[in-house]
């Protein structure tokens, strides 16, 4: 069983290798299912050794695999080791289950495309960085994972690069997810500089037993962790990729921006729980008020948005803001349950809007929908039971996680549990009317003939239809597993949370325990259907009943997210642009300036010097007696004669 | 002794020091590459009975076996820059070395 571990990553790294050399001559769809095989496998081997796992008793739930020693080097040794525990298992199966899913649908989605095999060769590559990230047993690994995943992101993002606006999309993500790099490095060097190893278990137990790290110093390592988490999972202020990620291909962005990689800060923030318990104080209070902030600011500008991918983009970044006030307060099992859900009900709800895009011909502003439900009915269907599971309505999965995280923040605060209702209560809203624009009212993709009959353009019928097997089969899979994912963790018994005891072993005791009563919990909860009920039903009388004007809701600040992102990129254009200027100018005169003078002062004086070389033999032995005679007069008049 | 005169150090040292002089002497005169090439060797050899003597008088085997070092070094030398100078007489015969200053900076 401990040999296993390794063929979970091993799989999407044989299948990335393979697509390397014989992409091109497998061709569509070949090289497609050998991808969705590839990750199907590791799939099963993570079952298995999740069943493994399983039938050992609680604290032994762990296999440590070291394949090689990575990096020796004095005291810094790296294994390339990886760690099943209850935790990373948990994490490889939905990465590898959803995963697979996704490149399957995939292959109809990118039917046609002339980079068809390249694409699968990026996917591939992501699931075994994603995979790196989740299972390795030190920091160092994790963060292998984390920077390739934020490489293939980025490939992915820009897939379409033709487009400049898609390349420049790309390029955000990859400079905005530095900047959390540098936390998460940070972190990692004063981890090692206090702990002497970034092993995961070494610096659990030295924390843990030994007390190694004072309070001062784990809340220097969880700000920056903290940051690096902020960056890969789209929190305040560093979200502002994940909305422009959107240019990618719709499979990228079910997968990796809401399904995975979004959720690794929230996976690394668990996974040092220790770390986070013993800094306590200020630093925790950061990840939940920023998280809860997150919320409230991407849930606004979520309700403005009329591109149906930004709408969930701007949701994706929202719901990461609830896991953050999770993992904030402490109740990590409540984040990792809406982490579980959240990526089956969200990559659902993205691939069915790929679906609506790939039968709409591209075609992703909503205001052109409208009653697409009697032309895709199972596409409507499916993405239906989504919006049900992400707006709170139970017995739906999004109602039960969701309802964790509102208990997180009671717990911490009640300013921080209204506001967070607030944010709860403005996605059922957004997702509303998401779904009424879509799929319900009046049709509105017949108009656009018209206005290209003005412009004696190409005047192609828009014939909706619905999508192929391929695509609506993980459809139908991931609505299943939205529907009934909430019988993970049901808060009735203590029998009943499964998830909380299956994550007890890599928690040590830091899991917070709700200060509410029995009774409290079920009314917070009935108000929680309450406060989804009514973003749903004011969604239908503005968006079903047409009883408010859209433009009273949809302003235009919002729809610019408070117009944060135009702020910074003035601000990066103006005087961030003049002091990147300015250090460019400081490199290339000052630093160039003084490599290049000492270059060129040898330069000019050999160039004098040379004139002594005369080639003559006659005077070079001169100059040799010279000196020697030189030298002995030296000598001499040192014997004092 | 033979004659009833003592020949000490010095007189030893007297000559190499006129050996050397000579030498070092038509190293900067001549212009004849193989002459130059005598006068580095009595060069050398000047520096060798210096360090005989100096052995000798200090009872110091070191001295000679300096010399034996200088002989095999001098060989090795006399190898490769005879081989030099028939090259550059090959192609300019009756060539003074100030003629052979292609090396110049």
């Amino acid at each position: 069983m401990t040999s296993l571990v390794w063929l979970i990553p091993g799989f999407p790294l044989i299948g990335f290798t393979l697509l390397l050399i014989f992409g091109r001559r497998l061709g569509e769809p070949q090289a497609g299912w050998l991808a969705t095989a590839t990750v199907s496998g590791s799939f099963l081997s993570a079952l298995a050794v999740f069943f493994g796992l399983a039938t050992k008793p609680p604290e032994e739930r762990v296999y440590e695999v070291t394949l090689f020693e990575w990096i020796p080097s004095g005291e810094l040794s790296v294994g390339m080791g990886f760690l099943a525990d209850p935790l990373s298992i948990a994490m490889a199966l939905f990465v590898t289950g959803v995963g697979a899913l996704i490149h399957m649908y995939a292959i109809g989605y990118m039917h046609g495309d002339p980079k068809f095999s390249k694409f699968f060769l990026y996917l591939n590559l992501f699931v075994f960085a994603m995979l790196m990230l989740v299972l390795g047993d030190n920091l160092l690994i994790t963060f292998l994972g984390w920077e390739g995943v934020g490489a293939c992101s980025y490939f992915l993002i820009s897939f379409w690069h033709e487009e400049p606006a898609n390349a420049t999309a790309g390029k955000k993500a990859f400079v905005t997810n530095r900047v959390g790099d540098w936390g998460f490095m940070v972190a990692m060097f004063l981890l090692f500089f206090n702990i002497g190893s970034l092993k995961y278990s070494d610096i659990f137990s030295s924390v843990i037993e030994a007390d190694a790290l004072t309070q001062t110093t784990a809340t220097g390592i969880v700000v920056m962790l903290f940051i690096g988490a902020a960056g890969k999972s789209a929190q305040f202020p560093l979200y502002l990729w994940l909305p422009d990620a959107m240019a990618g291909p719709t499979p990228v962005s079910a997968l990796i921006h809401a399904a995975t990689m979004v959720t690794s800060g929230v996976y690394l923030l668990t996974r040092m729980n220790p770390v986070l318990a013993e800094a306590a104080g200020w630093s925790t209070d950061l990840i939940w008020i920023v998280g809860l902030f997150t919320a409230l600011f991407a849930a606004t500008a979520a309700v403005a948005q009329n591109d149906i991918k930004k709408v969930l983009a701007y949701s994706t970044v929202s719901q990461l803001g609830f896991m953050f006030v999770a993992v904030g307060s402490g109740l990590y099992v409540a984040a990792i349950f809406h982490m579980i859900t959240h990526a089956f009900f969200k990559a659902l709800l993205f691939l069915g809007a790929g679906s609506v895009i790939h039968g709409m011909h591209h075609e992703q502003d909503m205001r052109k929908y409208g009653a697409l439900r009697k032309a895709m009915p199972i596409t409507a269907f499916t993405f239906i039971i989504g919006w049900l599971a992400i707006a709170g309505i139970p017995p739906f999965s999004g109602f039960w996680s969701k309802d964790e995280v509102l208990l997180a923040a009671w717990n911490e605060n009640k300013i921080a549990w209204v506001m967070l209702l607030a944010a709860a209560v403005m996605t059922a809203f957004y997702m509303s009317r998401l779904v009424f624009m879509t799929f319900f009212g009046e049709k509105r993709w017949g108009t656009s003939e018209e206005e290209a009959h003005d412009n004696e353009t190409e005047k192609h019928e828009i014939t909706p239809h619905e999508s192929p097997v391929v695509m609506w089969l993980p459809l139908v899979l991931l609505s299943g597993l939205a529907a009934i994912a909430g019988l993970l963790n049901l808060p009735f018994s203590h029998d009943t949370k499964h998830l909380e005891k299956w994550l007890e072993p890599i928690l040590f005791g830091n899991e917070v325990h709700v200060n509410a009563s029995g009774q409290t919990k079920w009314l917070l909860a009935v108000i929680a259907i309450i406060g989804a009920s009514v973003g749903v039903i004011a969604a239908i009388f503005v968006y079903l009943k047409n009883r408010v004007a859209t433009s009273k809701i949809e302003h235009a600040i919002l729809e610019d997210a408070w117009r944060f992102d135009s702020t910074v990129s003035s601000f990066m254009d103006g005087p961030g642009r003049r002091s990147f200027e300015a250090t460019t100018w400081f490199d290339q005169n000052i630093i160039d300036g003084a490599v290049n003078g000492v270059g060129k002062i040898t330069q000019r004086v050999s160039t004098r010097l040379r004139s002594t070389q005369t080639g003559l033999i006659r005077s070079y032995a001169l100059g040799m007696v010279i000196g020697a005679v030189a030298i002995i007069a030296y000598f001499v008049s040192r014997m004092g004669f | 002794m033979i004659l009833g005169l003592s020949i000490g150090p010095e007189y030893y040292l007297a000559l190499s020091a006129l050996l050397f002089t000579i030498g070092a002497g038509g190293l900067l005169i001549r212009r004849n590459p193989l002459v130059m090439f005598m006068c580095i060797e009595l060069m050398l050899n000047a520096a060798n009975l210096a360090f005989i003597s100096f052995g000798k008088e200090m009872g110091d085997l070191g001295g000679q076996l300096s010399v034996l070092f200088v002989l095999v070094v001098a060989a090795a030398e006399v190898v490769i820059g005879l081989a030099i100078v028939v090259a550059v007489m090959r192609r300019r015969p009756k060539a003074s070395v100030d003629e052979v200053s292609v090396l110049r900076g």
